[in-house]
């Protein structure tokens, strides 16, 4: 063993973070555990109710619903947003001014702060003033956001693809301008057709880069608050309701807090689930 | 398989081709590969050495000039149209493929039939001693192994007109070098490929290679066998930079006598060969160049010596385990460093220097290069350069 001096002076210097944890995370996360286990009627009424709030909110036929939705909108941006941001980054030019142009037009929308961008798609979407509402019903489209279910998901999706696009692409831009250019020489010496060199070098090159936008983008898509919340306010009906939303609706509107704060202990427990699993799938990808 | 011709190619990096753009490259490079031989690019990092490779292969259309192969003008041809082979700096390897699929893939793509690529495929990997490793993922093997394998794709397609090999062991352990060069050079024997190495390493340049092309700043300064490099280097700076260490270059005047030509170096006569020719010193700059494993210690003590001999103060002795280095100044020539390369077994290895002391030393004629304005002054020259009376 080895003789340490012992002293308790470090304590000191830990202190102010500790504090500052506790204030802003610890404090306000216990504050939620005890609210999920009660029934709070007013400031000085309440009752203890066990995991009654976590059973009913497990049995919640609308939080399904939106669990649900919530999974589908993700999966969808996923399935349109990979496939689309690496095709525009394979198009986009190499050298150049074209180069600067590309990107400062591809990193407009991602520039924009959240609730703008749901204010442009909210107007832009409109039948009466708004540009793509209203070409739409020029053109013969029964469409209007504010009224059909299927319309409002679509506004929002293609809200999503116009706003993330950008950073996917963005991501496989640089990935690809990493790979050096003695393997697009050796593919072409080796014969590979277009399709070849992208199916044996771009893609495999692209795996790891592939992995961090699958990973930001499913988990920007699944805390999607703002910019339904700006467009169609959660509508018509229940069509556009997300977790976060249905979440919010549920704490700060109907000041449910009890099985407000049971249910985001829930929405806790499986976001920290997800990570967990990107994350452990993350590195395999990164030794692999 | 054929011969390859490069006729004038030049190449600027900055303008379109047909244009006379003066920053250049390559200027003017006129060379002839012929079939089935070894040769190496030697020069410095920046000498253009891998700009003529990229446009052997294809990978570069020169600004001017042609590339022939086999007499057939194929200088606007794409890699892809020629018949080339190239093993890259850091092994370029398709990582998703199988050591097996990775030979396949060149042939695959040019549309064979299976059994034919098969056939390939294994007598290739058998040469390279790749078959137990045909089934795994080409990632898993060695950075050598995967030098080999990217030689193994060049390989596979028998009617390849040349391999083309860019700085190949860059990234390749010390131990690894060696047996991969001697895999090449097995490889050449068995299957006769033009090979043109690109390096800036001269021994891997001068034990690889049958003929050894030397660059510098976009031109060729001399060509030849590793022996007419090292004994007759055609221009100071080849003589500076292959052998190790470099030529002894200095400024000298050559006078003509009774006794034949005389070169003057600061106040020290010495005598040249008689083929360094008769007449009066020719114009322009001349220098003296003679390699340190040539020059001869005649004396250790450092008293007046030999006729002939040169004083030398010794700065430093580096004991090298097989050989000796000494640097000194000669004496009486503005204090010009001398090199001089002391082997173990020559009849100068038991004499004792030191760093501090004196020694004299001889150039023997037959050793002796003369340079005007940088390049080589061959025999008879000199006469030749005699103005008429």
């Amino acid at each position: 063993m080895i003789d340490k001096t012992r002293s308790n002076k470090a304590w000191l210097f830990v202190l102010p973070m500790t504090m500052l944890v506790a204030f802003s995370a610890i404090v306000p996360l216990m504050t939620v555990v005890n609210y999920s286990v009660q029934d709070i009627f007013g400031p000085n009424t309440k009752v203890y109710v066990g995991f009654e709030w976590f059973r009913k909110a497990l049995r919640d036929s609308e939080l399904h619903a939106a669990f649900l939705r919530q999974l589908l909108f993700s999966f969808s941006t996923l399935a349109i947003e990979l496939p689309f941001g690496l095709a525009v980054s394979l198009v986009m030019p190499r050298k150049g001014w074209a180069v600067s142009a590309a990107l400062v037009v591809l990193a407009l929308p991602l520039l924009i702060p959240w609730n703008v961008v749901g204010t442009i798609w909210q107007i832009f979407g409109r039948t009466d003033i708004g540009m793509g509402g209203a070409a739409l019903v020029k053109l013969g489209l029964n469409y209007n956001y504010t009224a059909d279910r299927v319309d409002a998901w679509l506004t929002v999706l293609v809200m999503d693809v116009w706003h993330w696009t950008p950073l996917v692409a963005l991501l496989c831009y640089s990935g690809l301008r990493a790979i050096p250019n003695a393997y697009y020489q050796a593919a072409s010496i080796d014969g590979a057709s277009g399709w070849s060199v992208f199916r044996y070098i771009q893609l495999p090159k692209l795996k790891n880069v592939l992995v961090i936008a699958v990973l930001l983008r499913f988990m920007d898509s699944f805390m999607i608050y703002t910019e339904p919340f700006v467009v169609t306010g959660g509508g018509p009906g229940n069509s556009t309701t997300f977790l976060s939303q249905f979440l919010t609706r549920f704490a700060v509107g109907q000041f449910d807090l009890g099985p407000a704060a049971a249910f985001s202990l829930i929405y806790f427990v499986f976001i920290l689930f997800f990570c967990y699993v990107f994350y452990t799938v993350m590195n395999r990808v990164g030794q692999g | 398989m054929a011969e390859i011709i490069l006729q004038g190619i030049s190449h600027s990096y900055d303008e379109k081709r047909g244009s006379t753009a003066p920053n250049l490259a390559l200027r003017d490079v006129e060379l002839r590969w012929r079939d089935g031989g070894a040769y190496a690019l030697l020069g410095p990092s920046g000498c253009g050495k891998t700009t003529l490779l990229g446009i052997i292969s294809g990978l570069i259309q020169p600004t001017r000039g042609h590339v022939l192969y086999g007499g057939k003008d194929v200088t606007m041809l794409s890699s892809r149209e020629r018949n080339i082979a190239q093993v890259f700096q850091f092994p370029v390897i398709y990582d998703t493929m199988t050591v097996r699929q990775n030979l396949a893939f060149p042939l695959r793509n040019r549309g064979l039939a299976t059994a034919e690529i098969d056939r390939r495929v294994e007598r290739i990997a058998d040469s390279l001693e790749l078959t137990a490793m045909l089934p795994l993922r080409a990632t898993r093997l060695t950075a050598d192994q995967k030098q080999i394998l990217s030689l193994g794709r060049g390989l596979v397609r028998e009617d390849v007109a040349a391999i083309l090999f860019d700085e190949p062991l860059t990234v390749i352990d010390p131990h690894r070098k060696w047996l991969l060069r001697r895999k090449l050079k097995e490889i050449h024997k068995q299957f006769r490929h033009t090979l043109i190495y690109v390096t800036h390493d001269q021994t891997e340049a001068l034990t690889f290679a049958d003929e050894v092309v030397v660059m510098q700043t976009g031109s060729v300064l001399q060509r030849g066998t590793p022996e007419a490099l090292f004994r007759r280097p055609a221009h100071t700076y080849v003589g500076y930079f292959i052998g190790s260490p470099g030529m002894n270059v200095m400024p000298c005047d050559v006078s003509q006598d009774a006794g034949g030509a005389r070169a003057r170096v600061g106040t020290h006569d010495i005598a040249l060969a008689p083929h360094t020719g008769a007449g009066p010193a020719p114009s322009g700059s001349l220098e003296l160049g003679i390699r340190p494993e040539h020059v001869v210690v005649v004396d250790g003590a450092g008293d007046a010596g030999a006729e002939g001999s040169l004083p030398v103060s010794v700065i430093t002795v580096e004991d090298h385990g097989r050989f000796r280095i000494v640097t000194g100044t000669l004496a009486g020539a503005g204090d010009r460093r001398l090199k001089i390369r002391i082997g173990h077994h020559g009849p100068d290895r038991a004499l004792p220097i030191a760093a501090g002391g004196s020694i004299r030393v001889r150039f023997p004629p037959e050793h002796i290069c003369l340079y005007r304005d940088s390049k080589i002054v061959e025999s008879g020259e000199l006469a030749a350069a005699e103005p008429s009376p």
